[in-house]
């Protein structure tokens, strides 16, 4: 080899610290996913406690106020996102046939800016100031320095640009990685359907966040630096943010349900044994939400008081959105439909998907009648809506997606029985909490108030609700002691452990080795695997012959560059320059060392090659 | 697999493009670059929206000087035709004439941030600071923003000169300066809208 360098292998904390290897990123994404995603249920568990009964004082409001504003932000930044992200990690690169994602460093920093900017958000419950409490959509004027006094809404704004510079590389990276390293014969239209969404996923996060990168810092000018943007009594324009927001958050809805459309669709045709009916319809339809998505931001805003013509045309193209999104549900029914169905676990969660996402989709057309909207606005109706399609479908498709790939991760199979448990209680109670407060809504009861006075014929709707989210909490927990008990089991998966896998990641060891690929694979046509073994062949036909494999080298540069981050964010939030300067300057220095020491990266010759998986 | 080095010593036609990490970086870039188009939109949207809001400061047809502005436009489109002459260069494989190309470009580049510090120092003394109005936080925020991607253009295309030097010109490098290229046009580009939106409109409307 033209450079064979000896690289530093790590092992223990510092292997985790500095991999570049997607598989391990997506378990680190997963684990802190999963983290913010217990903190983010156990303030809603407190919120559903505070309303169980009229003027309850369980809480303070200014209390509820900060867990509201924290259940949604850590629920959408750093729940959500990071475990759609941890497996896009663990399941794209698989699934295209590639041995590494396209920017193996980025990825990894992308990962520790995310960790580093949920991190800096969560420790302003600690500070004197308290969390922000402005809401998760953070409108002005409530969010501005007048009516949010102290650190809670800087803590938004500078957590939400680090986590969301993650979230942006980790996009870009996606996007090339799909474009650049399918293996050969891998076209676009044989990709998976979870490929799919992550490509189409990414591409909205790449045009939706940078809005809202511009949206946070011209709030933060506004708070720290004296700014006018949304500052009336200076000429600045409160409505201004609203666009802002709606820009990017309306994209970001579709960020979270695409790759739950993907895993939606892998799940339902494995385990029916039937190709995926109408892949190409399930193409254009994903392509078309997205770019959809970008058209409806103002139906957000119809009671702001943009006038007729305004509500009209972003009522149209909203309900417009409802057709590719049927198109999606038929077909989901179609593979089904004469399909031998096996309920595992995991299907069990896609099935239970398909009509509780009707549902919330239902819902969303009531809403998006601009004259109807005025008297749903504000109310539990919408409450109920965006959990339907959020817990309903999303975390709905994450607990599916992770049962189906979880052997594929970790090595292990994860108990039925219990996993049964758990969709169970998640489902029944997710419904119990979330079905009644569509007709909380309907006789008026408003959202993000922290009481509700007796008599309103509010008092039993709410008791079931809060009933029912404990009875998710206990769905999450009977999913973390499977966690457990999965673990203390021998790592003995087998390769294809659902025996009818249909895509590339079946292919290869459970957990897949460092290199994904020994060979890479050459692709036949869709559902390649599938397409192998009803030719009657045993496993995939390689394109190359056996030889070394070039791997990336592990670095703490990542890890440094997003810490410095992190130290800048306080020490804009706090004016103190001089943490200003050392965080800018960690994080300027180790993109310079990046830029001048060349990465060349090792090689893992043919004899090395037996399953060396991941360690988890 | 990719070729780290060329074990030849020939420099490919294309050398951004020889390996996958070259061309996947160059990708990457244009997607990012995408997303620049997203972040300045968003800012182009706010100080049209904002601009109007003068309050007690000086209107923009007392604070902007278009000789001025003309002057940094001019250095600034030149900066693109040089950036172009370099990549030229690394294209012929001729090294010296790219690194003497690159460092044209970053001085036009210092003379354009020169003239902008200047231009806005000239500005808060007129009265037309951060926080005199809606349209003077708009426009130092998208104006300041521009002026920020030039700062960290130069000092990137500095890097990569001293790269160039003690690396030479291979597969690893032409990327960087490849990229750095694409990044230099588009700063450029925003300028133009930045001219044509800000300053020219600006004097008339």
């Amino acid at each position: 080899m033209a450079h064979a360098h000896a690289v530093k292998r790590y092992s223990g904390l510092m292997d985790w610290l500095t991999t570049v290897d997607h598989k391990k990123i997506g378990i680190l994404y997963l684990i802190s996913g999963g983290f913010f995603f217990l903190i983010g249920g156990l303030e809603a568990i407190l919120i559903r406690i505070q309303l169980w009964k009229p003027m309850n004082d369980f809480v303070s409001p200014d209390t509820y106020n900060e867990l509201l504003t924290m259940h949604g932000t850590t629920m959408i930044f750093l729940a959500a996102m990071p475990i759609i992200f941890a497996l896009m990690n663990a399941i794209v690169p698989l699934q295209i046939g590639a041995r590494d994602v396209a920017f193996p460093f980025l990825n990894s920093l992308g990962f520790w800016t995310f960790f580093f900017g949920g991190v800096l958000l969560n420790i302003s419950w600690f500070t004197s100031t308290g969390a922000p409490a402005a809401g998760w959509t953070s409108y002005v004027p409530l969010a501005s320095p007048m009516y949010s006094e102290g650190q809670g809404v800087d803590f938004y704004v500078i957590g939400l640009q680090i986590s969301g510079l993650g979230t942006l590389v980790g996009g870009i990276n996606f996007l090339v990685t799909i474009i650049n390293m399918r293996a050969p014969g891998m076209s676009f239209m044989r990709m998976p359907m979870f490929t799919w969404t992550a490509f189409i996923t990414s591409a909205l996060i790449l045009f939706a966040f940078p809005a809202l990168t511009v949206g946070l810092v011209a709030l933060m000018f506004d708070r720290l630096f004296d700014g006018n943007f949304f500052d009336p009594s200076s000429g600045g324009n409160v409505v201004l943010w609203e666009h802002i927001f709606w820009i990017f958050g309306h994209p970001e809805v579709y960020i979270l349900i695409l790759p739950a459309f993907g895993i939606i669709s892998e799940i339902v045709s494995t385990f029916s044994r039937k190709r995926l009916f109408g892949y190409s319809s399930m193409v254009f339809a994903t392509v078309l939400i997205g770019f959809l998505g970008f058209m409806v931001w103002a139906h957000h805003m119809f009671t702001t008081g943009l006038g007729p013509v305004a509500n009209s045309l972003f009522s149209i193209a909203t309900m417009l959105i409802a057709v590719p999104t049927g198109i999606k549900i038929f077909n989901w029914l179609f593979t089904l439909w004469g399909g031998s169905i096996t309920f595992t676990s995991a299907n069990l969660f896609a099935i239970g998907f398909i009509p509780t996402f009707v549902m919330g989709g239902v819902t969303g057309v009531m809403l998006a009648a601009a004259p109807a909207d005025f008297q749903y606005h504000d109310s539990y109706f919408v409450v109920a809506h965006f959990h339907y399609v959020i817990v309903g479908g999303l975390v709905l498709g994450l607990f599916a997606g992770l049962h189906y790939w979880w052997p594929k991760m970790f090595g292990r199979m994860l108990n039925e029985g219990l996993a049964k448990l758990t969709f169970w209680t998640f489902y029944i109670g997710f419904h119990l909490t979330f079905f009644v407060q569509h007709f909380l809504g309907l006789i008026g009861m408003p959202r993000r108030v922290y009481t509700y006075l007796d008599g309103q014929g509010f008092n039993g709707m709410n008791l079931v609700s809060t009933v029912g989210a404990i009875l998710m909490g206990i769905g999450t927990i009977v999913f973390l002691i499977n966690v457990a008990v999965t673990a203390a089991k021998p790592k003995n998966a087998p390769a294809d452990p659902w025996v009818d896998g249909r895509t590339l990641e079946w292919s290869i060891p459970s957990p897949a080795p460092e290199y994904n690929f020994a060979q890479t694979p050459l692709v036949r046509g869709y559902d390649a695997l599938w397409k192998e073994k009803m030719d009657g062949n045993k496993g995939m036909t390689p394109a190359e012959p056996l030889g070394p494999i070039h791997m990336p080298s592990p670095s703490i540069l990542p890890f440094f560059m997003s810490l410095g981050l992190f130290i800048m964010g306080f020490g804009l939030m706090y004016h103190q320059w001089i943490f200003t300067g050392i965080g800018a300057a960690l994080t300027f220095g180790c993109m310079f060392l990046r830029s001048v020491y060349d990465d060349h990266g090792f090689h893992i010759d043919p004899d090395e090659l037996k399953d060396k998986g991941v360690k988890a | 697999m990719s070729e780290l080095s060329h074990v030849d010593g020939q420099l490919p036609h294309e050398p951004e493009k020889a390996t996958l990490e070259g061309r996947n970086k160059v990708l990457g870039f244009w997607l990012f670059l995408g997303g620049e188009v997203v972040l300045f939109g968003t800012l182009f949207s706010v100080y049209l929206a904002l601009r109007d809001q003068i309050l007690d400061g000086p209107t923009p047809q007392e604070l902007f000087s278009l000789p001025l502005v003309a002057i940094a436009t001019l250095i600034l489109l030149t900066s693109s035709l040089t950036s172009v002459f370099a990549i030229q260069a690394m294209h012929r494989n001729n090294r010296t004439a790219l690194i003497n190309w690159l460092i044209v470009t970053v001085i036009l580049g210092f003379g354009f941030l020169g003239l902008e510090i200047y231009e806005f120092m000239h500005y808060a003394h007129m009265g037309h600071e951060f926080s005199t109005s809606a349209f003077s936080t708009s426009f130092y925020t998208l104006v300041g923003f521009h002026g920020a991607h030039v700062a960290f253009g130069v000092l990137w295309i500095s890097l990569l000169i001293a790269q160039l030097f003690k690396k030479g010109l291979t597969v690893v490098t032409a990327p960087k300066v490849y990229v750095a290229g694409l990044y230099w046009h588009f700063v450029d580009v925003v300028w133009v809208f930045i001219f044509s939106v800000v300053y020219l409109m600006g004097k008339v409307g």
